[in-house]
């Protein structure tokens, strides 16, 4: 189930500078541990010690906040767009 | 310490002859686990994803900054410039802040208290709202780090503010906005002629997308990489009050919470003013004002939680509408521990806050300064706000942008003929019939 995961610049030194790459994974956890395995270390900086998303932290599929789907448990599908991108304020 | 520097004239060429003292900033900081970063363009932690924030050299600042240093400075943000994150002694100055402090005795005497003032940046330069401060001061830095071009997403009133100082300091600018927004705003961007871009989507999802731009592109992002500087601009906010009241903080702050960087920006600005020694110590009570279909923060503080769910915006409030407020903690953090309040209002109160403002006051507000209104009026009525105690309210922009919030709710003029008798009725009728009965009448 490959998808496709938007990867914001902090990450990058993890992805060889790669903006986009492709990963597999059924939900979002999934997703997660299947990062972690192409690029070690990736996951401690997206998750707390207990596992869960830092709170400053967004992840979106398809451009739908994950908060607004199931989560960590947010299925996802060949070809889905998964962004990953950091708080930011102001308007 | 002088040292030579590079920096950019207005017009955007590099002038190596200006001089430029030296930064009295020193890192940007991780404001969750306080890990160090040079000031360059970041804005969150690489450890935690945490925002950054600009760490100071308060010792140094204590030794540069006075009341008798700032009073001699420039009528404009620049008069605190060694408390704002930049290097430069040639800053981007267009004559942004020290907007007026108004008592507001009608306004007070109406709600039933004493001691009101309005700080009022619906008359803020260039474009008549406080983004024209944390604008100011991120293309100031945007110069210094060598951008050439900037960019934005804004619910209307930052993309106003990029476009214009962008204009002014001649860098290229392209803005990203939402499809919906009231025409003045759209209008108010265009006219310095950037590049925009309207999404079709809510303020959230053009920040996500701008964030992917962000990433992609060597642009200098307001409020997105040059994030911790930009968001500085509003501790002025906070300054400006402290020494509008002669160099002393007031007792109670109602100011709007959209993302809650500006909530947190005016503490700050408070705390540093009593850490420099600039005013006494004291307790200042911070509430904040949401429209009720966007208020995540108001939600929280209700319920009592520490994060905030996001929400999908549905109101008038456009310039507040953000649904999932990056500062948000910190935000209700400083209403708790102030014992201030957090409320939200719906639309209709929305638009009689706009409407009281400008009758009691004579100050024009767009929806966002109609919601701070409306919620200094619950705050009253809740017995929230001691009468006696000094309350000041920060009225962020400028209602000649937002006119679609309340056409429809002050009425039409009375179309009268070229006669005295005409105008006689006219009179008669506006007397005894209700504004909004009026409605184009040939009398």
């Amino acid at each position: 189930m490959a998808v496709k995961v938007l990867i914001p610049t902090p990450l990058q030194k993890f992805t060889a500078d790669q903006a986009t790459i492709e990963c597999e994974g059924q939900t979002i956890a999934e997703l997660l541990d299947s990062l972690e395995q192409s690029f070690p270390g990736i996951k401690a900086r997206l998750c707390d010690e207990q596992g869960n998303l830092r709170r400053f932290i967004n992840f979106y599929v398809n451009s739908e906040d994950i908060r607004f789907l199931d989560g960590p448990n947010t299925s996802l599908q060949t070809g889905d767009e998964v962004s990953i991108v950091p708080a930011v304020a102001g308007g | 310490m002088t040292q030579a520097m590079r920096s950019s004239s207005p017009d955007g060429v590099i002038d190596p002859l200006t001089t430029q003292t030296a930064a009295t900033f020193t890192a940007l900081k991780c404001k969750e686990c306080g890990a160090e970063y040079e000031p360059k363009a970041l804005h969150v932690c690489e450890y935690c994803f945490g925002p950054l924030e600009v760490a100071y050299d308060y010792s140094a600042l204590s030794r540069v900054v006075t009341r008798k240093s700032i009073e001699a400075g420039p009528k404009s943000i620049w008069r605190y410039r060694p408390l704002l994150p930049v290097a430069t002694d040639n800053p981007i100055d267009v004559g942004t802040g020290m907007t007026p402090l108004l008592q507001a005795n009608r306004l007070a005497r109406r709600l039933g208290i004493k001691r009101l003032f309005i700080k009022n940046d619906a008359v803020n330069m260039p474009t008549l709202s406080f983004k024209d401060r944390v604008v100011s001061v991120a293309l100031t830095r945007a110069r210094e780090l060598g951008f050439t071009t900037v960019s934005c997403a804004s619910t209307g009133n930052l993309a106003n503010s990029t476009a214009a100082i962008a204009a002014h300091a001649g860098l290229d600018c392209c803005v990203f906005i939402p499809s919906d927004l009231e025409a003045g705003k759209v209008l108010g961007t265009l006219i310095y002629s950037p590049t925009v871009m309207a999404v079709q989507g809510n303020y959230d999802q053009v920040n996500r997308l701008c964030s992917e731009v962000a990433n992609t592109h060597g642009w200098g992002f307001v409020n997105i990489n040059l994030r911790p500087y930009y968001s500085e601009g509003s501790k002025t906010l906070g300054y400006e009050v402290a020494e509008q009241l002669g160099w002393q903080l007031p007792d109670h702050v109602v100011a709007p919470l959209a993302s809650g960087s500006l909530f947190t920006k005016i503490y700050k600005g408070f705390q540093e003013f009593v850490k420099l020694g600039l005013v006494e110590d004291k307790t200042v009570r911070f509430s904040g004002a949401q429209a009720e279909g966007c208020s995540p923060i108001a939600q929280a503080f209700r319920e009592e939680c520490d994060f905030i769910t996001p929400v999908k915006p549905n109101t008038i409030a456009k310039s507040i509408a953000i649904g999932n407020p990056a500062d948000g903690v910190y935000a209700l953090d400083i209403a708790r521990k102030t014992n201030g309040s957090i409320e939200s209002v719906n639309d209709q109160e929305v638009v009689e806050g706009i409407k009281l403002l400008a009758e009691t006051e004579g100050i024009f507000t767009e929806t966002a300064g109609g919601t701070t209104i409306a919620t200094l009026k619950k705050l009253v009525e809740a017995g929230k706000i001691d009468p006696e105690e000094t309350t000041v309210v920060y009225i962020t922009g400028n209602g000649l942008k937002t006119q679609e919030a309340v056409q429809g709710y002050i009425g039409e003029p009375l179309t009268i003929e070229p006669k005295l008798d005409s105008f006689e009725r006219a009179l008669e009728r506006s007397r005894t019939l209700d504004r909004l009965e009026w409605q184009q009448v040939l009398v």
